[in-house]
Parts: structure tokens; sequence; C-alpha cells
């Protein structure tokens, strides 16, 4: 007994000082949701802890889980890529706004084809992952590479098993220039696919492409970027063969009228532009309007800094900051509509 | 005890009150396990009940998943689920009996335990790391090596052709099968080891002194002396399979959908809720995956609740011989 | 009658050569899995890794926090579940014997036993997770303590029963109370299978992710306070294995490695302590 008695003396004498010393720092902020703007804001928060101490735990869940922890409050902001409607975010509370602009690519693990050789077009990207098109050497992608020496491969679509805003991205570029896709699958974070492997998040569909061969997958270009993976060029609505590329979201970015956009609710897909990428979005950050956790004004300090001292680090990983003047725009709006308890959280500076 | 008494009548009355202290605190937490099952079903009915009011029968039956329309059927993870432990068990039994058998009968006395001890760590084995090594070692094996067999030589066939058709992804539910069986291997081998064992001596000693071989004793004296016991191991260990989450998660393909062909990415009931419950958007949806959790939970009781009744009827047996 | 017993002596041969082949099956498919484990993991195995903390992608870390995130809930978990267990053990094998409960309440243990630790978790998460309003190490320790639970019933029961009763009736005989019993003779008497048991437990919740997944989440961070979501190393496993990131997914194999080798050597202590006590045992009678 009394072995046992010390035993249970000592480790909770651990349990409690390791519970106790780290009260003395401040907690993280908390934040989860899309999988998509992840590999930036985990560069920014590792140099933001090393700058100012403060951690940020950024979970990337998927949009989904980003808006359904952020509406029951288990976190202090979620994050989506499908920006909640002005009906939605009035009807939760919520305040939303655009931090970064990347572009969603698809990915091929194909024998022999190196990134950027294939190239593909809406209408055949829709064609495949409604499992009409299922081998590589169908007429249809030989039409688009005619040089290209593609094998008789089975097609293995990959997809977002999660509900995630990079899906709804993809899909509503598809639903777009396909109206049979628009009838049968339509554009949401989470549809039913046909055809095809689910894989979680970014970094799943990433991970099955690499591992599946003769796999096509679609996922944020910073992940591409990251790991060599072979991506493939889009035929834009202008006609142009497009290689993704900050410059190619950039110009698809350059037409987005964030001013008169209710609740910055934008779509970037498709954009005129004869060097757009047609598959561009922005990811967004939510928090509620009068938030009752005391970490808001730390996050909202975090989301400044990553807007003005963050870009060249989301420039290296090919995304898009946002401008300066939608900054200001973003800014102003946490000026007039975000409250801590009642009291107003973010002065000007 | 001090010299200077303390009164006996008072010694008896404090004695007693720690017995009953003691008794209570004992009895409380016998009757806890009962509160937490009765707790876990009614938090799994009152969390489900709003998808169950919703569909009624149909949740069962329906093979339509979607969050976008919020209609939530159950009936493509139940088919993976029972899929998925069906093909674990056809492949584990007939091994897990080997072994029993070799364990029991052929081995060598001094190897026994340690081939014993190396089954049972395979029972050790965090399911999660069955998870990862199905999805980097054995998936690309099976996409490059078994599964194009399996198409070229059984595809064609007229029944079972069906069965093994389309594109070798190298997961799927044929996959999450075949890691199943690793995983519950043990668990059947250690039951039907034990049960086999038990086999009384005057038994066998009779069928030897009667000229049968070692494998008819085995197969002709001992299994059927042992029936309840298997079977009571083979449904735990389909209890198992039935419920587990990490290693299947990883390499069943996560697609709500019934396939004809076990080459097939499928999903699970428990795959379902580790993959989507985090992101669950709306009372209906995360209502659907905890009604999943639900159902679940009732199959796995049954088929547990009739292993066990099954073993305890093999233990009362057995006292009698 | 020479053929008959021929064609039975052959399949005889037959079969148990079979029998032998499905043991070697078994034992390869473990050696495959623990060789996998160490020629991917045991490179990752470098000082980093118990003293950095999870980096973000392509940058170098270790696994720290994540190891210290799963003692401390497991530990926790134990210390909800196990004493809880004994108690209810007790009851069942000094105070129910016999008793109709007690068989009603063995069965429902052993129902607990077998039921998928993701419920658990589902469990956990609509009573304390969103009772909280948010995820946190404590939320993660209950949902591994109600996992120990049942499995310390059972163990603990059985060596609990064990105890020849002639050491119950002497002490009965000196005029102790049954809780006097128990606690200077039975426990004592049982210590090492209760060890046993205690370790088996560890062992189980060591390697458990699906009930972790929705109540404690994972941190990035260094974090010890229980009140916040803390990292561990199914959770991080789980999330590594499946990037794309080189870095991430050799961290992931190292966890693996680690977790299956603590498991593993609770496993077999656990077997040693039994054989040797149990040796000891016929001691006493």
């Amino acid at each position: 007994m009394h072995r046992i008695s010390r035993l249970t003396a000592a480790f909770s004498a651990v349990a409690l000082i390791g519970a106790w010393v780290p009260q003395t720092i401040a907690d993280d902020i908390s934040g989860a949701g899309a999988t998509f703007p992840y590999p930036v804001y985990a560069k920014w928060a590792e140099a933001y802890k090393q700058q100012t101490g403060i951690g940020l735990n950024y979970q990337s869940i998927g949009s989904g889980g980003g808006i359904k922890q952020i509406e029951a409050s288990t976190v202090t902001f979620g994050a989506s890529d499908k920006p909640l409607e002005p009906a939605d975010l009035k009807q939760n509370g919520l305040v939303q706004w655009p931090q970064i602009i990347g572009g969603v690519v698809p990915v091929v693990n194909i024998p022999g084809i190196k990134p950027g050789e294939l190239v593909l077009d809406g209408t055949t990207l829709a064609s495949i992952y409604m499992g009409e098109i299922s081998r590589w050497n169908d007429p249809a992608i030989k039409k688009l590479n005619p040089s290209l020496n593609l094998p008789k491969l089975d097609i293995a679509t990959v997809y977002r098993s999660d509900g995630s805003g990079t899906n709804f991205l993809f899909t509503n570029y598809l639903s777009q220039v396909s109206p049979n896709f628009s009838k049968t699958i339509g554009a949401n974070a989470s549809v039913q696919w046909p055809v095809g492997i689910g894989a979680k998040g970014n970094e799943g569909v990433a991970n099955q492409t690499a591992q599946t061969g003769g796999a096509i997958g679609y996922v944020e270009y910073a992940y591409v970027k990251q790991t060599g993976m072979t991506y493939a060029k889009l035929i834009n609505r202008e006609g142009k063969a497009v290689t993704p590329e900050a410059k190619a979201f950039q110009a698809a970015a350059a037409n987005a009228d964030w001013a008169r956009a209710e609740g910055y609710y934008l779509i970037l897909t498709n954009q005129p532009g004869a060097g757009s990428w047609p598959i561009t979005g922005a990811s967004f950050i939510l928090v509620h309007a009068d938030s009752k956790d005391t970490n808001t004004a730390a996050a909202l300090k975090f989301f400044d800094w990553a807007y003005t001292q963050g870009q060249s680090m989301a420039e290296g990983l090919d995304y898009v900051p946002i401008p300066a003047p939608v900054v200001k725009l973003v800014e102003k709006s946490w000026q007039d509509s975000l409250t801590v308890d009642g009291k107003p959280v973010w002065l000007a500076k | 005890m001090s010299a200077v008494t303390i009164p006996y009548k008072v010694q008896l009355r404090r004695a007693a009150r720690s017995e009953r202290i003691f008794r209570l605190f004992a009895t409380t937490a016998a009757l806890l396990v009962l509160a937490l099952l009765a707790g876990v079903l009614l938090a799994l009915l009152y969390g489900g009940w709003p998808a169950l009011k919703t569909f009624r029968f149909g949740f069962l039956t329906n093979t339509i998943w979607n969050p976008v329309t919020e209609q939530f059927g159950a009936f493509a993870a139940l088919y993976g689920t029972v899929i998925t432990s069906l093909i674990a068990m056809i492949l584990a039994v007939p091994v897990a009996f080997g072994i029993a058998v070799f364990l029991t009968e052929t081995c060598p006395l001094w190897l026994r335990t340690p081939i014993g001890t190396c089954i049972e760590l395979l029972a050790a084995v965090p399911s999660i790391v069955f998870g990862i090594w199905g999805l980097f070692v054995l998936a690309p094996v099976l996409q490059h090596s078994v599964q194009p067999w399996l198409i070229a030589v059984l595809g064609d066939l007229p029944v079972i052709g069906k069965l093994f058709r389309g594109p070798p992804f190298g997961i799927g539910l044929l996959t999450a099968g075949f890691v199943l069986a690793v995983m519950v291997l043990p668990f059947i081998t250690s039951v039907m080891r034990e049960v086999f064992l038990s086999t009384p001596r005057s038994l066998k000693e009779a069928a030897y002194g009667l000229g049968a071989t070692q494998w008819e004793v085995v197969w002709d004296v001992v299994l059927p002396n042992a029936r309840a016991g298997v079977v009571g191991g083979i449904m735990l260990g389909l209890g198992r399979a039935l419920g587990e989450t990490m290693a299947v998660t990883f390499v069943v393909g996560n697609a709500h959908r019934i396939s004809g062909s076990l080459l097939a990415p499928g999903t699970t009931i428990s795959a379902s809720i580790a993959n989507e419950f985090t992101e669950a958007v709306g009372k209906l949806y995360t209502s659907s995956l905890i009604a999943l959790g639900l159902l679940l939970f009732v199959l796995t009781f049954i088929i547990i609740a009739a292993a066990r009744l099954l073993l305890l009827r093999l233990e009362a047996r057995g006292a009698h011989i | 009658m020479t053929g008959n017993l021929r064609r039975r002596r052959i399949t005889a041969a037959v079969a148990l050569g079979a029998s032998g082949l499905a043991t070697l099956l078994g034992l390869a498919t473990l050696a495959a899995i623990l060789w996998t484990l160490f020629s991917r993991g045991f490179a990752g195995v470098t000082l980093s890794v118990f003293t950095q903390t999870t980096p973000a992608p392509g940058s170098s870390g270790g696994l720290i926090n994540a190891i210290y995130g799963s003692v401390v809930m497991t530990l926790l978990g134990l210390a909800i579940g196990a004493p809880i267990g004994i108690l209810a053990a007790t009851y069942l094998s000094e105070y129910g014997r016999g008793k109709r409960l007690s068989t009603v309440i063995r069965f429902i243990n052993d129902v607990l036993l077998s039921a998928p630790s993701i419920v658990i978790g589902l469990f956990v998460y609509t009573l304390v997770v969103l009772q909280m309003g948010h995820f946190s190490a404590i939320a993660g320790a209950i949902s591994l303590g109600i996992i120990v639970l049942p499995v310390t019933v059972r163990t603990a029961e059985d060596m609990l029963r064990l105890i020849p009763s002639s050491l119950r009736q002497a002490s009965a005989g000196l005029g102790a109370q049954p809780w006097r019993t128990i606690t200077s003779v039975v426990y004592p008497a049982a210590r090492s299978g209760l060890l046993t048991g205690v370790l088996l437990a560890l062992a189980r919740i060591s390697g458990e992710t699906a009930p972790l997944l929705f109540t404690a989440l994972n941190n990035q961070f260094w974090n010890a306070n229980l009140n916040q979501p803390m990292a561990n190393l199914p959770v991080v496993i789980f999330q590594f294995a499946t990037s794309p990131y080189k870095n991430w997914q050799s961290l992931a194999w190292t966890g693996a490695l680690l977790i299956t080798l603590f498991v593993l050597v609770l496993s077999i202590l656990a077997r040693l302590i039994s054989n040797f006590f149990s040796a000891g045992q016929s001691r006493i009678e």
C-alpha cells in the first residue's frame, strides 16, 4: 500500500507541475480548418513563434471542420476556402475575410510523364472525374497531348473524402465548364463522386496520388511545389495552356473587386485573362462578430503580422498575398464589426 | 495499536464503518461498469436521434451518403464493414486453426512458448502501425503483383469473376480485409489454443487407442469437443474486426459506394466516422455519423454478447467433465 | 487396408504440414511488420526526436511534444481507470461471488471490453468536449480511462480469484473485517497479477488513436496544459503518415517504431512478471 501511495503521489506531482508551469506562458491561439492554406499558415506560425514567442496551433482538418469548430466556439478562428454566404454569416454571427490566395492544381502519377508535360482542359478533366474517360491513352487526352507517349493505364481518380474548400473550388470550376458535371455532381465542399478513391486533406490527396500508379488528384499548389509532384497544365477560358504558378494565380485575382463583395464573398475560378489560372481561389478566416474568446485580439495581431510581414514567405510557396488596399479594407472591418464581450477588439494602428 | 485501549465497542463500530465505506466504494465501482454501458448507449441514442427520426428505417437501406443534399444512408458503410470483416474471417480462421493445431500438436515443447509469444505479440502491435504498414507496404505489393494476377486469373470466371474486376488501386475492400485478418489472427489463435489444450486427455487417448492418426484426432475429436469455444473465439475476432478503425481508415479507399468488386474502394462505419466527424457541418450530418456509431455499437454488442454466451456455456460444460 | 492407412497417413502429414506453414505465415507477417518499422523508422531515431517539437513541413524537428502528451494522457487514463477497475474487480471477486448481479456485470464488462474505441471517443466528445467548449488533454485522458476500465476489471478479477480462500479464511479467523482482509492480505498476495493487468492495460491504450481524435485533438507546439489540446503520438503519426512531406513521413515511422517497441516491451514484461510470480504463488498454498 505504501508503495502505491508513494507512486501515485510522485506522478501526480509530475502531472501537476507539468500543468502548472506553462500557465505562466500565454495560451496558444487555436485555429482549425482548411488544408488549402496550411503550408503557408504553418510557415507563418513558425516564424511568428520565433519572433514573438506566441504559438498558433492550427489543425488542418478541412474547411468543413473549420466552419463547424468555429460555430461551436471550440477554437479562436476557423479557416475555409469556401466562403460563407452573407446570409449564413449573419445567421451564425460570424465575420469572414480573405487571408491568402492560391491555386488548385491537377497532379498525376503516370510513368514517364514529367511535371508540366501533360495538358488538360476543363471538359476532359470533368469527364475523367465523372468516370467517362477511364484510361490514360484515351483519344480525348491524346488530342490535347499529341506529342506525349501516354500508356494504356487505368486512371485512378483521387478526390477529397472530407468536407473541403479545395473540393468546392475544383467542383465549382468543373461545373462552370461542363454542364453535364454541374447536373450530375454539382459544386460543393463535399460531393458524391461516381468513381475513384477518397483521401483526407490536401495532404492525403497528394500522398495517395503519389502512391498509386495511374492516379490523378487535385491539390493546392504549395503541396506540389514542396513535394515536386507531377502537375498538369490547364487550358483556360481564353484557350491558352497555362502553367500553374504565382503569376498565373495573380492574373486570375487581378479582376477581383473585393470592395463591392458583401462579406468578401468572391469566387475566383474561371476568370478572364490570357495568363489566368482557371482554378484560383482565396482562403478565408472566420471569427465570431462578438467573441467570448480572449485570444481573439492576439489572433488579429497575428493576421495583421501575416498580411504585412508574411508576404515573402507566402510568395516563396507561390501563394498570392492579399493586395494592400484590400488589407486596409479588411482591417477597417475588424475595427467596425469585431468585439470581444461587447468591447471593440481592434484599434486602428 | 496503542497500549491505551480504545473501548472494544468503539473499535467494532469503527471497523464496521470502514467496512461499510469500503464495500460501498467497491459496489459503486462495479455498478459504474453497468452505468458506463448504459451511458454510452444513451449518449449515442440521444445524438443519433435526429437522424434516425428523419430517415427512419431508410437509414439502413439507403446507399446515398450526400452531405450536400443532406441525404444519409448507412448501407454503403454497413456493406463495407460486413464485407471487410467477412474477408478477414475467411483469411484468418483457417490460418489461426493451423497455428493452434501446430502449437498444440506438432510443435516441439521447447518452441511452444516462444512461438506462442510471437503470435501474441502480433496482438500488441498498435492498430495505427497496421494502418501505415498496410498503406505503404502492403498496398503497393497488392497493386503491382497480387491484384493484377487476381484480375487476370479470376476476373473472367462466370460467377466469382465479378468480385475481381476493376483497376488495381492497391487499396480497397480486399486490402482492408487483409489487414484486418492479420489483426484478428492472434485473438482467434489464442482462444483456439486454450480450447484445444483443455481437451480431456482421456478422449484423445481413446482415439489414439483406436488407431487414429494425429490429424484425425484433431479433426474428429479435439475440434468437435471444442466447438463452442472455437465459435466463441471466431465471433470475438469478428467483433474486433467490425469495430477496428485506424488500420482500415488508411487502406479502405474512403468511397461511400457499393461496387460488386472486392478490388474497389469502399468505406466502413468506423472509417467514415473517423474521417468525417470533425468536419461534419450541420445537425443532420453530425447526427447521422453518431447514428452510424450507434449502429456499429449495437452490431458489435450482438456479436460479442453471443460469443460470450457461447463461451460461458463452454465453461459451464467444462466443469461437468 | 494398407492403401487406406497410407492415404490416412498422407492426409495427416499434409494437414499437419499445412498447419506448420500457417504458423510460418503468422511469424513471417510479424517479422515483415517489425522489419518495415525498423528499416523505415530506425534511421530517424536521433536525439532531436526527443528534444525538438513537431516541425512544420520541410523543417527539422522531433516528437517530444507528442511523446510527452502520450505519456501524460496515458498515465492519467490509467490513474482514472485502473483504481476503479480494481475496486470493481474486488466487488466481483470478494463481495459478489455467486450473485446474479456479478454475472451480469461481468458480461457487460466483456462487452465493453470489445466495444469499438471510436464509439468511446464519440461518447466523450458529447459528454466532455462539448460541455467544456473545447478539446483538451483531460477529455483524451478520460476516453483512455474508459478503455482501461474493462480491461483492468477482467484481469484483476482473474488475479484476485486465484488467491486461495485459505488465506482469506485465516485472516477472518484472526478477526479481520472483509475490507481489512482484502487490503492487507488479498491485494499484497495478488500484487504481481494486478501489476500485470495494469501493464497490459497500459499497453492497450498506448496505441489507441481513434478515441483521441475528437477529444485531445492535437497540438503543433509544446503544451503541458491539461485544459488545452495536447499532442500525442498516435494522432501525430496519423497526420504525418498521410501527408506527402518526406520529413513528416519519416517522423511518422519513427513514432510508430517507438510506440511498437514500448508496447512490445510492456507485453513481454507483463508476461515475465506473471510467469515469475505464478511460480511463487504455488508456494503460498
